[in-house]
């Protein structure tokens, strides 16, 4: 299930809710990215006051629900979800939540972490950061064009 | 067509979206490109690291080589910084 919204989630009510009446699930993976309080954290710079994601709606949800139909073709899922806020967030507010449950543990494990490399390389978003000095889009980065790339020669 | 810009391309530009008829002479996504930057300073600067811009064709990635018709969906942006 693909969900694109402003609002926040509840982790506890969104998992329980994705896996109930299914009592195949031995196990779900799940990943949570959040807002940091830090811009360029390496070298300490500066600290963010707030994150903007725009998106491109249409084609936000056709890519997420491309993306997790090949990782439920890939991996034998019993479920799956997605969540993508957009809009001005806060350090400290979750911004993705990522889902993936199976009846065993490792099919869960490497979708979850799959579904991430390829949110980071391929849906469409764009993260302004604000401070108190500037504003500053969030560029892209070598290694998660390398982490997305690794599943195209992974074997399961 | 219809043509979407995001991030600094839609701050620089100054607009979200625009709508024209394809001029004859563009044939594909790097010629809407070399068009739309004769058309005012604000598109040649927006467009000016040429190397950093993605395209999306009805909501598909394609390359500079990618052929356009009229009632395409175009949208520029720089690279996605997702999840």
């Amino acid at each position: 299930m693909i969900k694109i919204q402003k609002e926040d989630f509840n982790i506890s009510i969104e998992l329980n809710t994705l896996i109930s009446g299914n009592v195949k699930i031995g196990g779900v993976a799940s990943f949570i990215g959040l807002v940091r309080d830090l811009v360029s954290p390496e070298n300490n710079v500066q600290t963010l006051q707030s994150m903007t994601l725009e998106h491109y709606p249409e084609m936000t949800e056709i890519k997420l629900k491309q993306i997790e139909s090949q990782a439920r073709a890939r991996w034998p899922l019993e479920t799956s979800l997605i969540i993508h806020r957009y809009g001005e967030l806060k350090p400290g507010d979750q911004i993705v939540l990522v889902a993936c449950a199976s009846i065993h543990r490792q099919a869960a494990f490497d979708a979850c972490n799959f579904l991430m490399d390829w949110l980071k390389t391929d849906a469409p978003f764009w993260k302004l950061e604000k401070t108190a000095k500037s504003e500053n889009w969030v560029e892209d980065r070598n290694e998660d064009y390398l982490a997305s790339s690794k599943w195209n020669n992974h074997k399961e | 067509m219809k043509i979407l810009y995001f991030a600094w391309l839609r701050q620089r530009i100054g607009v979200s979206m625009e709508e024209f008829n394809l001029p004859e002479e563009v044939n594909t996504v790097g010629d809407l490109i070399d068009y739309l930057t004769t058309k005012g300073e604000n598109y040649s600067q927006a467009f000016s690291q040429k190397k950093v811009i993605r395209a999306a064709v009805n909501f598909e990635y394609v390359p500079l080589d990618h052929k356009l018709i009229n009632k395409d969906e175009i949208a520029f942006f720089p690279p996605v910084t997702g999840g």
